[in-house]
């Protein structure tokens, strides 16, 4: 078992955004909030187990944050201007009649336990999606993510990176701009107040983000292989991804519209638009120069994570075949729900990750930290 | 021009004129230099006279990126900047800027190091052991995965410097790497950059405010008048120059020849001062620098209540769970300039802003006239005690000085001119219509002081004004503050600059993790380790700080 070495590393991000994904599409199809608090769980001990102490790994607490604030809000949501349904009654509040321009909407009026219910488990299905997809952005740096990127997708991934980190620069200028406003016995807020903040602020981050733009150029960024062909080749480059992705597009449309009569053209055209793509990419690439230090490996325990992620999906698919009923709340009537038990395993195999993938890294941190 | 011809050679520039787009004069005019393989050259000359424009030049980021129209030519190993933009001579030249963390592109310091041998090309091989042989080489290997954000300032200056030598560069252009650092930080980067040129043999420009720091390590000294440029070694090129260090200001005082480019020569050239006053303290045994100040101990100075025009008791500053400033005690007599010393992230700027009351404070009371300046409205605060913060441009936002101006008079309750007056004692002759953008360094400081002075406090907290300042402009700031002082105002001021302090302060505070470690009268505290004394003290020593000491003491003997 040498592939699944437990030396601590950073896993690849892919396969954590793979595992994710997995586990967000099992989430979309169903409304069993066991099997939703099974998907919660999981995800909590797999970041927990495999997450740094990175800024992006602590923001997993703000994920989880806003699912519970899903939930409120499409509880109380319910009680505002949800269409009430049910026998048994929750709450009895008076109904607030509307004109009839607005016959669709239920103010207030009395809450039954069917109709709550339902809405909570619509809140807590979002809730999980966006759980999973916060998991996956805990374990895997973002922008090792974009590293990881086809080199013709490069310069977009710099942007990407950059304009990320603009972000919080820009919070720190505005602190300290009406930080600084204070010392001039200026007090006054809104509209008035707007052009003194922002002007400094702007002329701040222009004057850095020209200075970045700078060093990026000295450092060489944007230079390109030099040959007489260039042109040329960049020519044949963009005829390829263009027309790459208009047949693509063309495909998914015959295989996505169901009253499309042509559908068997569908697939060809898209394993066609892919291939095209795909070249033109490649071709793309071997223009720029660009190469990547330390790239991530893809390993066993890789491949083993994004497979448990797929695991979650795939036993959400075949109890949707053999049982489909299992998948949802009873509501009609009001019922404790079942528990399937393909999607019960395929979500418990997501959990692997936690076992079989090597621990984090320990991120070296220098001792002396200057505060802002 | 033939190989053999250009063997030696690193840079030439050949009747290089530079004017930006809009301007009616040329920045640099017919510049003609040769610059050696393995020279180690110092650029110097006054804010505005041209240098980054000349540094920009060298890779080719003037004019390819700032714009503005080129004649002549400049050529970088062969490769002329015409035919070559930055990036294609990223191979042969790194450049670092002033502000390490405004050219950073990643967010650990292993991939800072690489981006530049990614972006040439590099193989994965090639880079690995080439980043390993710089976090050596610079020191910073147990800083690896830091991330950037966090670094010391001196040690994210190492890094970019890193950055930039990953990539084997045979030139290496330093623009002011060390005008944000404190002095330690300073040292560690010059240390580093001194062992490159002696190991590596790698061509470098550098261009430095604080020539003193740079100047005994200089091969060839570029003198940038006016967009002129004179070369040569550097104790010929010093005796007219217009930027020279305290030691060549007292050699010229002094009439040595040669000039004395370090301390070491001047110490040497000083010893008849020296015997002279040796001679003197040994006849008048109790003559020495102190009398008239009370040195409280430190950390704890007992101030006489009467004399203070600020006094601060217990008070601590803290940012979550870091305390940046721990129960300190402090006064600041009226007529009295205290400079305010410390490593970077001691705590200075935390104390300022919460001795003026706009900051945050965790415990501890202020007190200026019997009253709090926290519990008063910001209105009324800034006729108290005012602040100009480390980057006075925050303060701006009105598009031209005369519109600045006539807003500080209006929330100052003045009449119309009061504040346009003071600029003009300060700095005189800035434009009314100008761009508060478009001064230099000096302008946009006098600009944010007038404007703070306008509500004549009683306190002034200057928050490293001296950033960016060439000699002369220091020398004019120090004007100003004295004559403040002359009228009563008291002056807190944080500094990494001791030149200036031995210049502009009569007392310093010497701050370490939050407290303060020192507290006395310029002279004793300066000259009690060799961290903080000028060049002049550590060539003349008995107290002597400044060559205008020098001068006084020893009339025209000299």
């Amino acid at each position: 078992m040498t592939s699944l070495s437990q030396l601590p590393r950073a896993l690849h991000p892919l396969a954590w955004w793979g595992w994710a994904i997995g586990l967000a599409v099992a989430a979309s199809m169903t409304g069993n909030p066991i099997l939703l608090g099974l998907i919660v769980v999981v995800v909590w001990l797999v970041v927990v187990a495999r997450r740094t102490d990175s800024p992006w790994a602590r923001a997993f607490r703000l994920y989880a944050v806003l699912g519970v604030v899903i939930v409120l809000v499409r509880l109380v949501l319910h009680v505002l201007v949800g269409l009430k349904w049910g026998t048994i009654e929750v709450l009895a509040l008076p109904r607030v009649a509307l004109p009839h321009w607005a016959a669709g909407i239920n103010l207030l009026g009395t809450v039954y336990l069917e109709g709550w219910l339902a809405a909570a488990v619509q809140g807590l299905q979002l809730a999980v999606l966006i759980l999973a997809i916060g998991g996956a952005n805990a374990l895997a740096n973002p922008k090792r993510l974009l590293r990881a990127l086809p080199h013709a997708l490069h310069e977009v991934g710099t942007a990407v990176v950059v304009s990320v980190s603009v972000a919080p620069q820009l919070a720190e200028s505005v602190q300290r701009v009406l930080r600084a406003r204070l010392l001039r016995g200026d007090v006054g807020r809104g509209l008035r107040a707007v052009p003194r903040v922002a002007l400094p602020v702007l002329q701040d981050t222009l004057d850095r983000s020209l200075l970045l733009a700078a060093a990026m150029e000295s450092r060489g960024y944007g230079a390109r292989n030099s040959d007489a062909t260039a042109a040329g080749r960049r020519l044949v480059t963009g005829s390829l991804t263009l027309a790459g992705l208009l047949v693509l597009a063309f495909g998914m449309y015959d295989l996505l519209d169901p009253t499309r009569s042509l559908s068997w053209l569908g697939a060809p055209l898209v394993v066609l638009g892919l291939a095209l793509t795909v070249a033109g990419m490649a071709l793309g690439g071997r223009e720029i120069r660009v190469t990547t230090y330390r790239r991530d490996p893809w390993r066993l325990p890789e491949t083993l994570t994004v497979l448990a992620g797929l695991a979650a999906a795939a036993g959400m698919v075949i109890s949707k075949q053999a049982t489909p009923d299992l998948l949802w709340l009873p509501l009609q009537p009001l019922a404790a729900p079942g528990l399937p038990i393909a999607a019960t395993i395929g979500i418990l195999l997501a959990a692997l990750p936690a076992f079989v993938t090597p621990p984090p890294a320990a991120t070296g941190r220098p001792r002396n930290r200057t505060p802002r | 021009m033939t190989d053999a011809m250009q063997a030696g050679i690193a840079i030439e520039l050949a009747g290089v004129s530079v004017t930006y787009a809009g301007a009616t004069s040329p920045v640099l005019k017919d510049v003609d230099l040769t610059i050696e393989e393995g020279e180690l050259v110092l650029v110097v000359g006054r804010t505005g006279s041209g240098k980054s424009t000349l540094l920009g030049a060298l890779n080719g980021l003037v004019p390819h990126f700032t714009g503005g129209e080129l004649s002549g030519s400049v050529r970088v190993h062969g490769r002329n900047t015409r035919d070559h933009r930055p990036r294609d001579l990223a191979d042969l030249v790194g450049v670092v800027g002033q502000d390490p963390l405004a050219g950073f592109v990643t967010d650990t310091v292993e991939e800072e190091l690489a981006y530049g041998m990614e972006q040439l090309g590099l193989a994965p091989a090639v880079m690995r052991k080439r980043v390993e042989e710089t976090l050596d080489l610079l020191g910073i290997a147990d800083l690896r995965n830091a991330p950037l954000t966090e670094l010391s300032g001196g040690q994210q200056q190492r890094v970019a410097i890193g950055a930039v030598l990953a990539a084997h560069p045979r030139v290496l252009v330093l623009d002011e790497p060390t005008s944000a650092l404190d002095p330690t930080g300073a040292e560690e980067v010059l240390a580093a950059i001194t062992r490159l040129v002696h190991d590596v043999a790698i061509t470098v420009v550098i261009a430095e405010h604080r020539v003193e720091r740079v100047l005994a390590y200089a091969d060839r000294l570029v003198h940038v008048v006016d967009g002129r440029v004179e070369s040569g070694l550097p104790a010929e090129v010093m005796v007219s120059s217009t930027i020279a260090p305290p030691v060549v200001e007292l050699a010229r005082w002094a009439g040595w020849s040669p000039l004395p480019m370090s301390v070491r020569d001047g110490w040497r050239a000083a010893a008849p001062l020296r015997a002279q006053l040796v001679e003197e303290a040994a006849q008048q045994p109790s003559r020495h620098p102190g009398d008239g100040f009370e040195t409280g101990r430190a950390g704890l100075p007992q101030p006489a209540a009467d004399a203070a025009a600020l006094t601060a008791r217990k008070l601590s500053v803290r940012h979550g769970d870091l305390v940046a400033v721990r129960e300190v005690g402090l006064a600041v007599r009226a007529g009295e300039i205290t400079a305010l010393m410390g490593r970077n992230g001691s705590g200075k700027s935390s104390l300022l802003w919460a001795l003026q009351g706009s900051g945050t404070r965790a415990t501890g009371t202020v007190e200026i006239g019997g009253a709090d300046p926290r519990d008063l409205a910001p209105g009324l605060r800034r006729t108290r005690i005012g602040l100009v913060p480390q980057t006075p441009s925050d303060l701006l936002y009105l598009p031209t000085v005369a519109g600045e101006c006539a807003q500080a008079d209006r929330e100052s309750g003045l009449g119309p001119g009061s504040c346009r007056q003071l600029l003009d004692r300060i700095v005189p002759g800035v434009a009314d219509d100008l761009h508060p953008r478009d001064l230099s360094e000096g302008q946009r400081l006098g600009l944010v002081l007038a404007i703070q002075l306008t509500a004549d406090p009683q306190v002034l907290l200057l928050d490293e004004p001296t950033r960016g300042l060439d000699y002369q402009a220091k020398s004019a700031l120090s004007a100003v503050l004295h004559a403040l002082a002359d009228r009563g105002r008291a002056i807190l001021l944080s500094t990494h600059d001791v030149e200036f302090v031995a210049e502009a302060s009569d007392r310093v505070l010497v701050m370490a993790d939050g407290e303060f470690v020192a507290d006395g009268p310029t002279a004793e505290v300066l000259t009690a380790s060799p961290a903080f004394a000028p060049q002049v003290a550590k060539v003349l020593g008995h107290g002597l700080l400044t060559v205008a000491d020098a001068a006084a003491r020893f009339g025209d003997q000299a």
